[in-house]
């Protein structure tokens, strides 16, 4: 078993009366959710139902104003949570390339002054190779695919060994094909032991392939199996119109 | 040729000014490669005309300018964040009101120092064939210095630079790597400010990077490529300054121009 497949991310998530406020308003109420370690959870609801504002407050992008977010059991150490960015919070214009990315990942292991030596280098060839992206690794980042983005992405977020990834707004501009190799990667993570928490505005086919669901509209409408959470109740409270898991709103 | 190369080698100015141009045309593009992908170029054109009361303040008391402009680059560097955090305005307005303040002080302490022989024209449009053996001498440990810096923080500004969010997650703390960044700028402008002048140095940070920009792929080949370019622009702005009596800031920024626009002529840079 080698260093980015190894199962030693036992981590549990849990936040507790979360209330976050920004710019004046209250963005979140009340949030209150555990996630067990191996858990792949979707978190969905509408535009502006508070995903980011989550997402940033449990990366630490953002102060919790009431409440705590705590995980259980992880080393906390830097980089133990690594966060897939949403496509415009990256400056697209910086030319790096797959494998310059994916080092990224190597940045909080090696600390201000260490180089990445031979075995990060390794590391990285099989973070790559996991998310099948090996063969691309000289290839500028520009030149890829949304989904394939996600995927390098995904892989420096294993170059770190983190416990806990956040994926925010992961599946936009991905096609169905890209969204499916993505959540089948995502699913070996989970697999593993890690936790990977996945915002969505777009509830599709792929919702029912996660394990959990936290449903959002500034407050937790729903949290649990797929199965059990969407019931047209809470889809009504998320979305304010009646809902068919099976078609559109 | 070889004449024309070799000939102005006789004289030791010329050697000096050979030297600063190799040093400028290295030093201020492999910045200008940041200063280019990270859209620095509003703060690098302002650390430049900030340094001027620097400047004028070594001349007032006898010290190398370029030396003094030292500290004034990184005070500078570090009060725009500072200002645009306290007063709650945005970075570009901070820098403006820095950059326009610093500049009329300069000018200021400039028009007050009646007593010493100063060509403001020089200060403005560089002076690369009157540059002191004192001033290669800054000129190569910040070399040294900024080179250090940017190897030693090379991973975590290609990380900064790319992924501004994600590499605060992971715990960076990228206002540190911000202010490193802008401080490093500060230095490169000093090497740059006594063969471009305050206005004209802007030029050999953003031209060389911005031509390697549309050549080549990745941000280390940019930098390198920059450099390469930009060495071939001073250098050649110098000769057609000793051989055509031109000057020799203006006559670097439009070798590298010309470079620029003979590149930009057939390659156009695609993103995202």
């Amino acid at each position: 078993m080698n260093a980015a497949t190894d199962s030693h991310h036992h981590a549990s998530m849990s936040l507790q009366d979360v209330t976050v406020e920004l710019d004046g308003y209250i963005a979140l109420t009340n949030v209150t959710f555990n996630v067990g370690a191996g858990t792949l959870m979707g978190v969905v609801g509408p535009n502006g139902a508070g995903k980011s504002t989550l997402f940033n407050t449990i990366a630490g992008l953002l102060p919790v104003g009431q409440g705590s977010v705590t995980l259980n059991r992880v080393d906390l150490r830097r980089g133990a949570l690594a966060y897939v960015p949403q496509r415009d919070s990256v400056n697209w214009r910086f030319p790096v390339n797959v494998m310059d990315v994916v080092l990224m990942g190597r940045c909080c292991r090696l600390g201000w002054l260490r180089r990445p030596g031979r075995k990060d280098r390794e590391l990285v060839r099989e973070c790559l190779c996991r998310v099948g992206l090996w063969d691309y690794r000289s290839s500028l980042m520009t030149e890829l695919s949304g989904g394939q983005r996600q995927r390098v992405f995904v892989a420096r977020a294993l170059a770190q060994e983190a416990s806990v990834l956040l994926l925010d707004e992961a599946f936009s501009g991905v096609d169905a094909g890209a969204q499916e190799v993505l959540v089948e990667v995502l699913q070996a993570l989970r697999d593993e032991g890690r936790i990977v928490l996945l915002a969505t505005h777009d509830l599709n086919n792929l919702s029912r392939r996660f394990d959990q669901v936290l449903c959002l509209n500034r407050h937790v409408c729903a949290c649990g199996a797929p199965s059990q959470v969407f019931t047209p109740e809470v889809m009504e409270e998320l979305y304010g119109v009646q809902f068919s898991m099976d078609g559109e709103g | 040729m070889i004449d024309f190369l070799l000939a102005p080698l006789e004289y030791s100015f010329m050697l000096r000014a050979l030297v600063g141009a190799v040093l400028v045309g290295v030093m201020c593009p492999l910045l200008g490669a940041y200063v280019v992908t990270r859209n620095l170029a509003f703060i690098g054109d302002a650390l430049a005309h900030a340094v001027l009361p620097g400047m004028a303040l070594g001349f007032m008391v006898g010290i190398n300018p370029a030396i003094a402009a030292v500290p004034t680059g990184i005070t500078v560097a570090m009060l725009v964040r500072a200002v645009s955090r306290r007063a709650g305005l945005s970075a570009d307005t901070a820098i403006g009101i820095l950059f326009a303040a610093m500049f009329a002080l300069g000018l200021m302490m400039l028009s007050m120092a009646t007593n010493i022989n100063i060509d403001v024209e020089d200060l403005l449009m560089g002076q690369i064939l009157a540059i002191s053996p004192t001033g290669i001498y800054v000129s190569l440990a910040i070399t040294g210095l900024v080179i250090l810096g940017l190897f030693v923080f090379h991973h975590w500004l290609l990380f900064t630079s790319f992924d501004p969010v994600g590499s605060q997650v992971i715990g960076m703390r990228t206002s540190v790597v911000d202010y490193a960044l802008l401080v490093l700028l500060a230095l490169v402008i000093v090497i740059g400010i006594q063969a471009a002048g305050v206005i004209l140095v802007m030029a050999m940070l953003v031209i060389p990077a911005a031509t390697a920009y549309l050549l080549v792929g990745r941000f280390i080949s940019i930098m390198l490529t920059a450099a390469g370019l930009g060495t071939v622009a001073s250098v050649a702005g110098l000769y057609l300054s000793f051989h055509f009596n031109l000057p020799a800031g203006p006559a670097m920024t439009l070798v590298a121009t010309g470079l620029f626009v003979v590149v930009a002529s057939f390659r156009r840079r695609v993103f995202a």
